[in-house]
């Protein structure tokens, strides 16, 4: 696709940008990526984004966690050294089952938040020691920058990006991806 | 604008005619002799329909009430087998005899209830000056209408059952019982009545100048309602913390005068905050279908759902909590409060806790469905069934042990409470415009989108 062209249009301001990537949507141009310094509020939906699935993930999570402490118990408080607890011989997981609870809801919390956080990094392609992707590090302070592929016409888009209320327009020439 | 339709109100009073009915009815069939009692007990007994099981169950807790109540009579408990007879008998007949008053006082406190949450939560909403609930104000202040007429019901059935729901009320049992005695300073009748004013006329007055105020915004050019009713939010608030959990001592925990929990206050309180909340929703989704109040859009609906979903959770967090620690601390005084509800009432105490926690976590745990009307629906339902149940369990066991069951004194109990909470809740409603259009909040609320 040799006739693909890739532009970077700055912006200074949030609700800017929302209206912005608006615009270009009500265009038919493709937004390839927007890169923020800080969450922008409803860009998701703005962007065209498929709605995440990571509550579903959490879900399964909290499933996995709930079913590791719960054997974890059976096996260090029942099976391996069962103890007599405040009068409470525990020779039954279920007899015993509310001591557990406690345990049993710390387990599914933990495992649905550290899980989540780690599949988010990976699903954004994040992970130790990779160089960092922004194509522009003022987007780390007070610019957003919206990445732009076309193969349409470079003088409508730009004027387009005007319009829209953008500071700076970059074509961008070569390209590493 | 809502208008009251004729059909609507003579389904409500129809519905409080037929509970009345049915509940006299029940009243007047609970008035048995002791010798009708014993030729049940023995039917009973014949049939096998009273297992061994809560016999023995009958006897330990007859023994529980009789600690140290009776000391002295303890030898002449093995005098005759008849005289216990007799004594067992008089025991059923007296649960018997309260099974009406603590049916009709589970109805009135359980629409009490939802009025005294939803009041709360209005409160809450003013004092943080939250920007997506103001078009659910003149729903929430119909629903606080009934607080006052249903709370003196409450306290009004207190006083007229009496010995029959407050054991400690009855200067007999008091006289045998030193736990009791030790408390009279704050268990006794006329304390009780006049700290029982004091909430309903704090909690009344509140509602009162908070509605004026709110509908005076209406009007006016200026926030200076809205000030004053920020201000008196906050401070109800905390009248509020305070009397609400001597209320649920007074009102509920006494039943067990024996018995205490200290977090019991807040249990109650996240029962009423949940019922409340999921009345707002029901009442919403109604008005809203008659195309009353367009401008609820779903996101409104979710975050209703999610109070709903999350009020469940603490309930439940309140609930094992409280359950927890007496179990693993297995002191025999406070135990006992859970021996009687799980070995007696086995399947409501368990059916309620799925009710209250399991089912509406699951309905309600997808982000969709909490904006989907059918499903705020369906967990709404339960959510109130459950919570009558709920107050159910904690008044039930201390008054009719194990005598209990779900017949005409309970079901007419629920009509009337019902019929009346309907038509005044409606009639409040029908009374003003249902937006709050002078609220500083209310285009914020009007456009609030999640």
């Amino acid at each position: 696709m040799g006739s693909v062209k890739i532009f970077h249009a700055l912006y200074n301001d949030d609700d800017i940008l929302l209206s912005a990537v608006k615009k270009i949507k009500e265009k038919h141009y493709d937004i390839e990526e927007v890169y923020t310094p800080f969450p922008v509020h409803g860009l998701d939906k703005a962007m065209g984004l498929e709605p995440t699935r990571i509550a579903i993930a959490a879900f399964i999570y909290g499933c996995i966690g709930i079913t590791v402490a719960t054997l974890m118990m059976n096996y260090i408080m029942i099976v391996d050294w069962p103890q007599n607890i405040g009068g409470k011989p525990s020779f039954s997981y279920l007899e015993n089952m509310p001591a557990f609870v406690p345990i049993m809801f710390e387990m599914t919390v933990f495992h649905a938040a550290h899980l989540m956080v780690i599949t988010f990094y990976l699903r954004s392609r994040m992970w130790p020691l990779k160089k960092a992707e922004n194509p522009d590090p003022r987007t780390t302070d007070d610019h957003f920058l919206v990445e732009i592929h076309t193969d349409k016409s470079e003088a409508g888009l730009k004027k387009l990006l005007r319009e829209s209320g953008a500071v700076e327009i970059n074509e961008v020439k070569n390209n590493e991806h | 604008m809502y208008t009251l339709s004729n059909r609507f109100k003579i389904f409500s009073l129809s519905l409080i005619i037929l509970g009345s009915l049915g509940w006299f009815y029940s009243y007047s069939k609970s008035h048995l002799t002791i010798e009708e009692v014993k030729t049940l007990l023995a039917e009973e007994s014949h049939h096998g329909s009273h297992s061994d099981h809560t016999h023995s169950m009958d006897h330990q807790n007859e023994i529980h009430h009789n600690e140290g109540v009776y000391e002295d009579e303890k030898h002449e408990n093995d005098d005759e087998a008849h005289s216990h007879e007799d004594e067992h008998a008089e025991h059923v007949l007296h649960q018997i005899h309260n099974r009406p008053y603590a049916a009709l006082y589970v109805a009135a406190f359980f629409f009490m209830m939802i009025s005294l949450g939803v009041l709360a939560f209005y409160a809450i909403q003013y004092a943080s000056q939250a920007g997506w609930s103001p078009v659910l104000f003149r729903v929430m202040e119909a629903i606080t209408y009934y607080l006052l007429p249903g709370a003196l019901m409450v306290l009004l059935i207190a006083i007229i059952g009496d010995k029959h729901i407050f054991i400690w009320m009855d200067p007999e049992v008091v006289a045998h019982d030193k736990i009791i005695q030790a408390k009279e300073s704050w268990l006794n009748k006329n304390a009780f009545i006049l700290r029982g004013l004091i909430y309903i006329g704090g909690w009344s007055l509140y509602r009162y100048f908070s509605r004026k105020f709110s509908l005076a915004q209406d009007k006016a050019n200026d926030n200076k309602n809205f000030k004053k009713n920020f201000q008196i939010s906050a401070g109800f608030l905390v009248f509020f913390m305070y009397t609400e959990s001597m209320m649920s001592w007074d009102w509920i925990m006494s039943v067990d005068p024996h018995w205490f929990s200290t977090l019991f206050g807040w249990y109650v309180f996240a029962s009423m905050v949940v019922s409340g909340i999921t009345v707002i929703a029901l009442i919403t989704i109604y008005l809203n279908s008659k195309g009353l109040m367009k401008y609820v859009n779903d996101s409104h609906l979710h975050d209703l759902a999610k109070f709903m979903f999350g009020f469940s959770v603490f309930w439940a967090y309140l609930w094992f909590s409280q359950f927890m620690l007496i179990w693993y601390a297995n002191i025999p005084e406070e135990v006992t409060y859970f021996v009687t509800r799980i070995e007696m009432y086995p399947i409501p105490f368990f059916t309620m806790f799925c009710l209250n926690f399991i089912f509406p976590f699951l309905v309600l745990m997808n982000s969709d469905y909490k904006r989907i009307p059918i499903f705020i629906i369906m967990a709404g339902v339960i959510i109130l069934v459950g919570h009558y149940m709920d107050v159910y369990m904690m008044i039930m066991p201390a008054t009719v042990i194990d005598r209990y069951g779900f017949g005409i004194a309970e079901f007419s109990s629920i009509l009337i409470f019902l019929g009346l909470f309907l038509l005044l809740v409606f009639y409040a409603l029908s009374k003003e415009e249902l937006l709050a259009k002078g609220n500083p909040m209310i285009k914020e609320s009007e456009n609030f989108h999640y």
